[in-house]
């Protein structure tokens, strides 16, 4: 036991509502990545989250139609079918998963889901034990 | 390996090791552990049924006489009226009747028992985390205790929001979101806590409780025009008088429908105004948007015309809820983090939270008293009686510690276990191998970073004990936490150092 300070640094990366409610993260890059990832693949990561919340957040004919649907069914429907927005919180997961395996894993950072923080904030911790390779 | 440690002693209950070997024991424990659902643990003020797929406020008996007044009225609409108007006029009557009806129950319902747009409240570390920022805001102060700042500015299309922090939530409201004092939730897009409906009205289900209000104004409306159409029907063969002696169910109605559609209706045109406006109740309430001290005040959430307003509220997205209520709360414990640690909130109005295991909690010490600078790990026992029941105790703001049984309504309070779920569990791993890279095994805790109540599978039905750990916890003590987890439950074998 010799580490002097936390084996995981967390970086909480908070929401931007300048466009209102919608869900949406600040694609400011934390110092804290500094060394491990770089700022374009950093931004990328977090652009196409928010490009895939905007899609679920946005009215377009996609939801109108399901909303209608299931107003039809008096909204039983919902008990047995995935709304869109739902499918979206896979896709952002299963995406974060694959970022997270394909290029944050190996640099001792990783992303955690942020519907496991109630959308709130956007989770990275980062491992200072592994020093990476620079 | 069950040396004592200086922070506690061991206190031996009435309930008896009976399963014999460790192994069953563990098992056994751990299927306990596996048990507890979120809902179980949930901090605010709710009632939850099904195991945790219906979620209300506690107090919902205003609502059962919603439920009664509309069953009520609408069984002796159809037993009586319908059937003779069904024959005498057109059989479409009860068919459109038997529509409405079942959309006002359905939407009703959906109202009361889906979860309003519940924001999860702040882990420990978040919480945490916002402190720190908040010291290094205020360096006049180190180490002493200040409350985070109250609000956060942000701007919305131009228009200035202030965003309040929840002491209860720990976290920075979003925009709209405000904070339910009857059910102890922050709730997004709060429109108001409706007691008839007896749940919060807010983003997830306002467009459901507005579909209830119009559908109910019209089944009331529709009621009250068929009960006159028999009433008048039955009066031409023969006087007024004798029409309502021959069906007195329908003076009922009439009564009960004519009292409550000025009601109803009112409110329905009143929640038209808002939709059509995209405003909230409280908003329009508080006056949050209207123009005040010369200052151009405009809603910035209104998507510009009335039409797109009211699409947005009726067919806009639907945000799937954010609690994850039938989760469990400890994921299957791996064996790399078999450390049982609680983290405990540390500022003042922080609900001090922690298992504790069948023991009663009536000589607790004020955890929740803890200062920043108090990072030990303490661990307290309970030498009263034992009860065979797994209690949650916690410390309410006013300093006064309660218990709670888990079980049945989930009252439990406890901050900020909404990280811990059946979600989690693939996070965990993947950050355990992120250890692994860098050669070390690590015990950090399961849930890295958000409270854990932990079960700890061997010292559970023996004593009571809870772990408190407190939020800003260094790395540096890993050691002394290994420790004390050492001490206070059995073993650890597969815990490599
Ligand atoms: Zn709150
Ligand atoms: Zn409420």
């Amino acid at each position: 036991m010799d580490t002097q300070r936390s084996p995981h640094t967390k970086v909480f990366i908070q929401r931007d509502f300048s466009e209102g409610i919608p869900v949406k993260f600040q694609t400011r890059y934390p110092p804290e990545l500094e060394g491990r990832v770089d700022r374009a693949t950093y931004e990328s990561t977090i652009n196409t989250i928010n490009e895939m919340f905007a899609e679920a957040e946005s009215t377009g004919s996609r939801t109108y139609c399901e909303s209608c649907f299931a107003c039809l069914t008096a909204y039983l429907a919902l008990m047995c079918m995935d709304t869109f927005y739902e499918k979206t919180l896979k896709k952002v997961r299963r995406y974060l998963e694959e970022q997270n395996q394909r290029i944050y894993m190996s640099r001792g950072v990783m992303i955690i889901d942020p519907a496991e923080r109630g959308l709130r904030i956007l989770e990275i911790d980062i491992s200072s034990i592994d020093t990476p390779q620079r | 390996m069950r040396d004592t440690s200086p922070y506690y002693t061991v206190v031996s209950t009435t309930v008896s090791q009976v399963t014999g070997d460790g192994n069953d024991n563990q098992e056994v424990q751990i299927k306990m552990a596996k048990s507890v659902r979120r809902w179980e643990v949930f901090p605010g003020k709710n009632k939850f049924y099904c195991n945790g797929r219906i979620m209300m406020a506690r107090q919902a008996g205003v609502f059962y006489l919603t439920c009664a007044l509309i069953i009520i009225t609408s069984g002796l609409f159809f037993a009586f009226d319908c059937v003779y108007l069904a024959q005498n006029v057109t059989p479409a009557i009860p068919a459109i009747g038997g529509a409405l009806f079942i959309f006002v129950m359905a939407t009703l319902l959906r109202t009361s028992f889906s979860d309003p747009g519940v924001i999860p409240r702040a882990s420990a570390e978040e919480a945490a985390e916002m402190e720190r920022q908040n010291e290094v805001a205020n360096p006049n102060s180190p180490g002493t205790y200040r409350p985070p700042p109250r609000t956060k500015e942000v701007v919305i299309k131009g228009q200035v929001i202030k965003l309040k922090y929840c002491f209860t939530c720990k976290i920075f409201r979003p925009p709209r979101a405000s904070h339910c004092s009857l059910c102890d939730n922050c709730v997004e897009r709060f429109d108001h806590h409706c007691p008839w409906v007896g749940n919060c009205v807010g983003r997830r289900n306002y467009r459901y409780f507005y579909l209830f209000i119009l559908s109910l104004s019209l089944l009331c409306i529709y009621i009250f025009a068929c009960v006159l159409t028999n009433l008048i029907l039955r009066a031409q063969d023969d006087n007024f008088l004798t029409a309502m002696k021959d069906s007195p169910a329908s003076v009922i109605e009439a009564l009960v429908c004519f009292f409550s559609i000025w009601s109803v209706v009112g409110l329905a045109g009143f929640h038209s105004y808002l939709t059509a406006s995209e405003l909230t109740t409280n908003e329009d309430i508080k006056g949050t948007f209207t123009a005040k001290r010369g200052q151009d005040n405009f809603n910035p959430f209104s998507k510009g015309s009335l039409l797109k307003n009211c699409l947005g509220v009726l067919c806009g997205p639907n945000p799937p809820s954010l609690l994850d209520r039938r989760g469990m709360v400890v994921p299957e414990p791996e064996p790399v983090s078999h450390v049982s640690v609680v983290q405990a909130e540390k500022d003042a109005n922080a609900v001090s939270a922690h298992h504790e295991y069948y023991g009663s909690t009536q000589k607790t010490n004020n955890m929740g008293t803890n200062t920043v600078a108090d990072r030990s790990v303490v661990v307290v026992n309970e030498e009263s009686s034992p009860k065979k029941r797994d209690m949650i105790s916690y410390q309410s703001p006013d300093g006064s510690i309660n218990n709670k049984v888990p079980s049945v309504n989930g009252s439990g309070v406890i901050p900020a276990q909404n990280c811990i779920g059946k979600k989690n569990h693939i996070w965990d791993m993947t950050l355990n191998q992120l250890d692994y890279l860098g050669h070390r095994v690590n015990i950090y805790p399961a849930s890295h970073g958000s409270v854990n109540y932990y079960r700890d599978p061997q010292e559970a039905p023996t004593r009571g004990e809870l772990y408190v750990h407190s939020a800003g916890y260094p790395r540096s003590d890993d050691h002394q936490k290994y420790v004390l987890s050492r001490g206070v439950s059995a073993d650890f074998p597969s815990v490599n150092y």
